[in-house]
């Protein structure tokens, strides 16, 4: 029988749903024309203030495959440097929201009924307690309305989701006998909560990671579709979706295009995120 | 009752947090309601008048003991008391919310059901198909196609408001027009607010709907592995019985419990697909409100919706309580 490495094992399971690859082809094609949006995009210069009113309003054509806007720049150009906002979006906020989370979770589940548990849950529970996306806009709208503070404000209310995530964890990993056993054998405090339990809640956060790239994503289109994300002149998803809205039925495809651009980012990364969860399921199966 | 007072400590919590936002807005609230071109005599009586100009646990305090009192300050966009416009404003968003509620875990349980029923089969594919669009596709995306689709091409349902103009509007009872209509016996009124439901109903509720389809159709079929329900069928018990009483009521818990998250996502959604179909819902007056910095009007908006939202999520409680009597035990224990 033929070796495999590591890898290739991996590999093998991850492929096993067909679904998984998909999601995964999805994901590199996005980040690709991401990355090389200024060489893979038709138009460049049309991602910002650019105008050219002789090509306003086209339907999709070969030389414009998903149409022009009302200023008569390329859609599909302006849809490849959105991803660039809204992966940087997802990865800025998931390495902000992940760390702090993930610690916070730790640290509660560990330290189990003492204050610190009490304190960080309670906090948890009160930014849990009003829908994600509302608060969002609400911290938002009294910021001025950019692309950093979408960020802030996204993650100001996206990390209670980890530390439950990572609390439930830590408080049944902390009775295995491979913590005690660390305990008594005089571990220090930091070592068992990085060392020891950490590593065995790795995969589940990968897992959400994953899919909450996805989540981000579609939060910071949603900030952006009323106005609240990237400003123009530079292309952002949502605010594509509400200018195209405004011009409706005759001018369909500036409102469609990005809207189907908003779904297949998110449809990627939830397709990757389910893959890898069956992945880690199946190692530990 | 325990979980009573917890959810009152948890909205208190919220009260300060959104309190503490919107004490961080750049800019002052009392310039900006009056405007660029008012004296500064007349911006400093407003800000003493808003208390402004002290401490801010001092205006917290100021705040709190009027919120008690059901006065939520005065809204510097509308120049009416906060409280009159949410008065006026969320009935429309709660009709739509329990709408699209109920649609939700309607369908949500059925194509969950059908998809597990025929598991593996071509109908079971197309639904999860559509799950995976359905769940990836925001609702702002899937409101524009509808508006497109039935605003352009086939107009059966109508895409602006909650009534059409002309269309005599019931006595405010209850403020949800579909009730009210049928509560005075006006058939036609109801009619037309329950087909002005339906697109915005539709595109908030596709996300949690197929959400819900797929986690009933893995937990119908991690449960039909289960052995009491081979049990049951050994015993002869006839499938209907098996599928309906042993299968799908255990299968239905994990269902319910993510009521609450798909609540929380539709209320959310909901302030973008209000504006949309130009819903006069408190959603849409959020969204006004906060483009215009409206601070007192914001943390109202935020604080009611967040008292929806709790007691949302304590009858999703009471419902898995009751449909799973392993945590009825427990709770009696303690």
């Amino acid at each position: 029988m033929k070796k495999r490495t590591v890898w290739g094992k991996w590999w093998y399971k991850f492929s096993r749903n067909p679904l998984s690859v998909v999601g995964l082809c999805m994901v590199c094609a996005i980040v690709f024309v991401a990355l090389f949006a200024p060489w893979v995009a038709p138009y460049p210069e049309h991602a910002g203030p650019y105008v050219n009113y002789g090509e306003a309003n086209q339907p999709p054509s070969l030389p414009h495959p998903f149409g022009t806007d009302a200023f008569g720049r390329d859609i599909l150009s302006r849809v490849f440097f959105a991803f660039r906002s809204s992966l940087l979006m997802g990865m800025v906020v998931l390495a902000i929201v992940v760390p702090v989370g993930v610690t916070l979770g730790l640290v509660a589940g560990y330290f189990k009924e003492s204050w610190l548990d009490i304190l960080i849950m309670r906090i948890t529970d009160i930014f849990l307690s009003v829908p994600p996306l509302i608060l969002a806009l609400a911290i938002t709208s009294v910021l001025k309305p950019n692309l950093t503070n979408a960020m802030i404000a996204v993650s100001v209310m996206w990390w209670p989701w980890y530390t439950r995530l990572v609390y439930g964890m830590a408080t049944s990993l902390r009775n295995e006998y491979f913590v005690q056993s660390a305990e008594l054998l005089g571990a220090s405090k930091f070592h068992i909560l990085f060392r020891e339990i950490l590593p065995n809640c790795v995969s589940t956060i990968l897992t959400k990671m994953t899919l909450d790239m996805g989540w981000v994503i579609l939060i910071g289109a949603a900030l952006s579709f009323v106005g609240l994300g990237e400003q123009p002149p530079k292309p952002a998803l949502g605010t594509m979706v509400s200018d195209g809205a405004r011009y409706l039925p005759e001018y369909w495809w500036m409102a469609v295009f990005p809207g189907l651009a908003i779904m297949l980012i998110v449809l990627g990364f939830n397709l990757l995120g389910d893959g890898i969860g069956d992945l880690f399921s199946l190692e530990e199966a | 009752m325990r979980r009573l007072g917890y959810s009152l400590f948890v909205l208190i919590g919220l009260s300060i947090v959104v309190f503490i936002i919107a004490r961080l807005v750049p800019g002052d609230p009392a310039r900006a309601a009056l405007g660029p071109r008012a004296t500064q005599e007349a911006v400093d009586a407003l800000r003493a008048r808003l208390h402004l100009d002290k401490p801010i646990y001092v205006q917290y305090a100021y705040w709190l003991k009027s919120v008690l009192q059901g006065d939520f300050g005065e809204s510097l966009f509308t120049r009416r008391p906060v409280i009159e416009d949410i008065k006026e404003f969320l009935p429309a968003t709660l009709e739509l919310a329990f709408f699209a509620g109920l649609f939700m875990t309607f369908f949500g349980l059925l194509l969950g059901v059908i998809s597990a029923r025929y598991a593996n089969t071509w109908v079971d594919n197309v639904v999860r198909v559509l799950s995976y669009l359905g769940i990836a596709t925001p609702a702002f995306v899937v409101a524009i196609v509808l508006l497109l689709v039935f605003g352009m091409y086939y107009e059966i349902f109508p895409t602006i408001g909650r009534l059409t103009p002309g269309m005599s509007y019931p006595p405010r009872i209850t403020g949800l027009l579909t009730l009210d209509s049928l509560f005075t016996g006006n058939l036609a009124s109801f009619w037309d607010a329950l087909k002005h439901l339906i697109l915005p109903g539709i595109s908030l509720s596709l996300g949690g709907l197929f959400q819900e389809a797929r986690i009933t159709r893995s937990s119908m079929l991690e449960n039909a592995k289960k052995d009491y329900v081979g049990a049951a069928r050994a015993y002869g018990i006839p499938e209907r019985v098996v599928f309906s009483k042993y299968l799908f009521k255990p299968s239905v818990i994990p269902t319910v419990s993510i009521l609450g998250l798909d609540f929380a996502s539709l209320i959310g959604n909901a302030f973008l697909v209000e504006l949309l179909f130009n819903w006069p819902g408190i959603s849409r007056y959020g969204i006004n409100v906060m483009l215009r910095k409206d601070v007192e009007a914001i943390v109202a908006v935020v604080m009611v919706l967040g008292i929806v939202f709790t007691v949302v999520n304590i009858v999703v409680d009471l419902l898995v309580a009751y449909l799973d009597p392993r945590i009825r035990l427990v709770a009696r224990e303690e």
